[in-house]
């Protein structure tokens, strides 16, 4: 120790620079401690923290640029606009109530819904086929702009649908028979989604007010409600009856009573029209006698029934467009009684009006059924095409020669029938109307139904088919008919469609 | 001290056995590094924020360029011989405190820090030249030990006169500035230490009863050094600044170690810290919610109640992941209030990533290292407590704030080092570097070529 010698240090303590190496030591460790807890924050809980839905950072990002737009006709029916706020764009709609159906909203509060939803990918620009080269935005920690969904909808086509139900509750969907592009999707009332856009004080108490109406504006009831199609059914019991050879002559006379007592049971059933007792298909479908389809769906025979009603997309829980179809439900546990009034759309049978449009449009393409598509194709904010629809499938619902007569009796319907008011000059168009009854001991206001289909005197095959249905149209209940207030809307849409 | 020099004798230095190199060639262009990825961050953050270079690039860059020039020829006339790497890492670590708060800036176009910290760090370099031109020896500071205890106990007590801020009573405001005087009262402090230490470390080491093999000073020695302890971390507690009396504590502790080389300091320093972080965190609600934060850091999300200052903090540095977002386009400013001083580190985090964030602790620790390196190669003991307590002073410092943002340790308001936004701060550091300059230049310039003890 004596090199501490004039240094003032002593015997027996420690060197003073073994002690300062030592705090080294310790001041070292307390910086390395930092290093590895920074590595541990940044690395190892990075993706828990960055998950967290508390940590903004997402929804900042999400909404840092313009978010893509939903084109109808090759217009954008959407935008966005900067509100130089922490969550910068905000979702604008033009026209919103017409296309609410359609593009559902995108809320900074309430997340989104419809095209909004399932397209969110390719509108928010977080879907990777956005990108220039795979893996790049992954690299960059960039987001691609917003790309566009192109829809296969028909401008003209779901302002006539929208202008017919003026503001009534009801809805309407269009298909075109030969692809499965749905052409219209219109529900009344609607409501303007550009009021959820936002995130503020306004969007809540919107939501709020939307939320509780009692005449639910946000709820889209081409896709998402059920009616009881009533006489439009009549349209698959025909089909069945016809494909499994109950009737092998529309023209034939059938062994119908009037009225028609339901099997087993002491309930009669009745006829709105008269003549209906034992009268032929063709008269039968043209004058909606309940009474024949009604025995016609008990001698088809449940299995039958539910294998067309199934055919047409009934009972299918897996119907997307790309957003879900709430299914349409034709019961098959059921007596005789029960079958006889699900045939003529009563009982559990229940049905959306993109369903019914769909049983035009099988009818309408010889029996074929495509499924239903809204979305045509996604591009890059600059117009190239991302995707395309994808593959729709096709099935035969039934026999061409059973679609061929179903399109003659439904002609008849339009030309001398309960559906004269959708004659189209210049086109042929056929339709069936439907009025169900529904409530408790059918007290409420009958639902008036119309679907058609309409095709072009020089076109090759039908170009639209369209579902109407019209909720307490009228309070008169001898007023509510199908072919009263649905027909003529259908009628609209179906030359918005045709051009005529 | 293992650097070799050309073996030439000198008449300059006292002790003229080894001339070494001066290195004031590395300290300048280490100097122009810094102020270029200074005014290279300007830059990033104005083409990341608006596509262009910043109108006030140039200006930035040559104040910055100009400040540190002053400074290293202050260096090169008064302190030849000192360590060529504390006056850029200070340049460097300010022009970057800057450029991050420039940056939040822009986040809060109302409430403009950056004009104000060019100011105070324009003043801290001014007082880092004073001190390296004026005071040619360190070793007078010894003679000023009281005067250093009693004027640190001054600064410590005014802000009580002070209406509080943000819950502290740690500021006193004069025409428009806000002056936090515990800051200084940091340096002084070491200087006491250092000064009473070195006098006293005989008694303090081999007087007193042995108790289990550690040896207990006599109360005689022991009194005056922990009455004035007591009494600054009692004002501490008293101003509710946890991060400043846990530094100080830590600074003695350290101080006394190294003086003694008595472990028993150590063993009674954690006790007393023990004790002291028990009793505060019974009696101060404030400390208790700070603890519970640290264990609990998503407690108020889980609540409820939205994220916490803390948790916005670790949301920023894991938004940051390796390479982080780039200078401008992190969301730090979500953690709210303090972004700019004690949270300052999580812009750093997310922006830079733990690439950046490792390479800020790396300078500290490097100027912490070099002051050690220092006191290592001094040759009396007041110099190397000096020496030892400038670094432990900006170690802990760092440690306190870096681990009380991520989450490591409980969160205590502090300034992170020449980085946050605070006058008084930048100010002390810049005392800081400047004294290591002196010491280091003392320890190289009678350099014999033989290593102290």
């Amino acid at each position: 120790m004596s090199e501490y010698a004039g240094m003032g240090g002593g015997e027996g303590g420690r060197p003073m620079a073994r002690c300062i190496r030592h705090a080294c030591a310790f001041c070292t460790l307390l910086l390395a401690a930092l290093l590895v807890n920074a590595a541990r924050v940044q690395l190892v809980q990075a993706g828990t923290y960055t998950g967290n839905p508390a940590n903004r950072r997402a929804a900042i990002a999400r909404y840092q640029h313009p978010r893509g737009d939903i084109l109808v006709g090759g217009e954008p029916v959407t935008g966005s606009v900067d509100t130089h706020e922490q969550l910068r764009y905000e979702r604008t709609y033009r026209n919103g109530p017409l296309y609410a159906p359609v593009t559902g909203f995108a809320s900074q509060s309430y997340g989104t819904t419809f095209l909004e939803h399932t397209e969110d990918g390719v509108l928010s620009g977080t879907d990777p086929l956005l990108q220039p080269l795979p893996l790049w935005n992954d690299m960059t920690r960039g987001r691609s702009p917003g790309g566009n969904v192109v829809t296969t909808l028909h401008r003209a086509a779901q302002e006539a649908a929208y202008r017919g139900l003026a503001g009534r509750k009801g809805a309407v969907a269009a298909i075109e028979p030969a692809t499965g592009r749905v052409l219209a999707l219109v529900t009344s009332p609607s409501y303007d989604p550009a009021q959820l856009s936002g995130n503020g004080e306004s969007t809540a108490s919107a939501w709020a007010r939307l939320n509780s109406d009692p005449e639910k504006p946000m709820l889209n009831r081409a896709v998402r409600q059920t009616y009881p199609p009533g006489s439009t059914f009549k349209v698959v019991t025909a089909a069945a009856a016809l494909d499994a050879g109950v009737v092998s002559d529309p023209d034939a006379r059938t062994d119908s009573p009037d009225p028609y007592r339901l099997p087993g049971t002491r309930t009669r059933l009745t006829n709105e029209a008269d003549g209906c007792a034992d009268t032929s298909l063709r008269d039968a479908f043209e004058w909606s006698c309940n009474t024949v389809f009604a025995k016609l769906g008990v001698d088809v025979g449940v299995r039958d029934m539910k294998k067309t009603a199934e055919a047409f997309g009934f009972n299918d829980t897996a119907v997307r467009i790309p957003f879900s179809v709430a299914p349409s439900t034709f019961d098959s546990h059921v007596d005789q009684a029960q079958l006889a009034l699900s045939s003529i759309g009563q009982y559990n049978t229940r049905a959306t009006p993109l369903q019914m449009a769909m049983v035009a449009a099988a009818v309408a393409d010889d029996g074929r059924l495509h499924t239903p598509y809204l979305v045509e194709r996604t591009t890059r904010r600059g117009g190239e095409t991302v995707s395309g629809g994808g593959t729709h499938p096709v099935r035969q619902v039934m026999r061409p020669s059973t679609a061929r007569r179903l399109k003659d009796l439904m002609t008849g319907v339009v030309r001398e029938g309960t559906g004269t008011r959708a004659a189209i000059r210049g086109a042929i168009v056929g339709g069936k109307t439907g009025t169900a009854q529904h409530g408790v001991g059918n007290t409420g206001v009958p639902y008036a139904w119309f679907v058609s289909w309409a095709q072009a005197d020089d076109a090759v095959e039908p170009g639209v088919a369209v579902a109407v249905v019209v909720e307490d149209a009228s309070a008169d209940r001898g007023e509510i008919s199908g072919g009263g207030d649905a027909a003529p809307i259908a009628r609209d849409v179906m030359r918005a469609v045709l051009g005529r | 001290m293992s650097n070799a020099g050309t073996a030439a004798p000198t008449a300059r230095a006292p002790v003229p056995v080894v001339r070494l190199s001066r290195r004031r060639g590395v300290e300048l262009s280490l100097i122009v590094l810094a102020v270029t990825l200074s005014v290279y961050g300007y830059c990033a953050v104005g083409l990341a924020r608006a596509g262009r270079v910043p109108p006030g690039a140039l200006a930035y860059g040559a104040g910055l360029g100009v400040l540190a020039l002053v400074a290293h020829l202050a260096v090169r006339l008064r302190a030849p011989y000192a360590d060529p790497l504390p006056l850029p890492i200070g340049v460097l670590l300010n022009g970057l405190g800057l450029v991050l708060i420039y940056r939040l800036d822009l986040e809060t176009p109302g409430d403009r820090a950056a004009p104000a910290q060019l100011v105070w760090s324009t003043l801290g370099v001014a007082l880092f030249i004073v001190v390296v031109l004026l005071l040619r020896d360190h070793r007078v500071l010894q003679r000023y030990a009281y005067v250093c205890v009693v004027a640190a106990l001054v600064l410590l007590l005014v802000p009580i006169l002070f209406p509080a801020v943000n819950g502290a009573r740690i500021w006193i405001r004069v025409a428009g500035f806000s002056i936090q005087p515990g800051e200084f009262a940091k340096v002084l402090l070491a200087v006491f230490f250092a000064a009473y230490l070195a006098a006293n470390r005989n008694a303090l080491a081999y007087t007193g009863r042995r108790v289990w093999r550690m040896q207990f000073p006599t109360g005689r020695v022991l009194g005056p050094i922990v009455t004035i302890w007591l009494l600054s971390v009692g004002v501490l507690v008293l101003e509710r600044d946890l991060g400043t009396s846990l530094l100080f504590f830590g600074l003695f502790v350290v101080l006394l170690y190294v003086a003694t080389g008595r472990t028993g300091w150590i063993a009674v320093g954690l006790l007393l810290a023990v004790l002291g972080a028990v009793a505060v965190g019974r009696v101060e609600p404030h400390v208790g919610g700070r603890i519970a934060d640290w264990l609990h850091p998503f407690a108020t999300i889980e609540a409820g109640r939205g994220p916490n200052q803390l948790s916005q903090s670790l949301f920023a540095f894991a938004a940051g992941g390796l390479l982080g977002t780039g200078l401008g386009l992190g969301h730090s400013v979500l953690i709210g209030f303090a972004t700019k001083s004690d949270f300052i580190l999580a812009t750093a985090g997310e922006e830079l990533g733990l690439a950046g964030l490792a390479a800020i602790i790396l300078l500290y620790a490097l100027l912490v290292e070099r002051g050690y390196r220092a006191a290592l190669a001094l040759r009396e003991p007041f110099g190397r407590l000096l020496a030892v307590g400038l670094a432990s002073i900006l170690a802990l410092q760092v440690f306190v704030i870096a681990g009380g943002v991520t989450g490591l340790i409980p969160l205590t308001g502090m300034a992170m080092p020449f980085l946050a936004q605070g006058g008084s701060s930048v100010v002390t550091n810049w005392a800081i570097v400047a004294l290591l300059i002196r010491v280091s230049d003392s320890a190289r310039s009678r350099y014999d070529g033989t290593e102290a003890p």
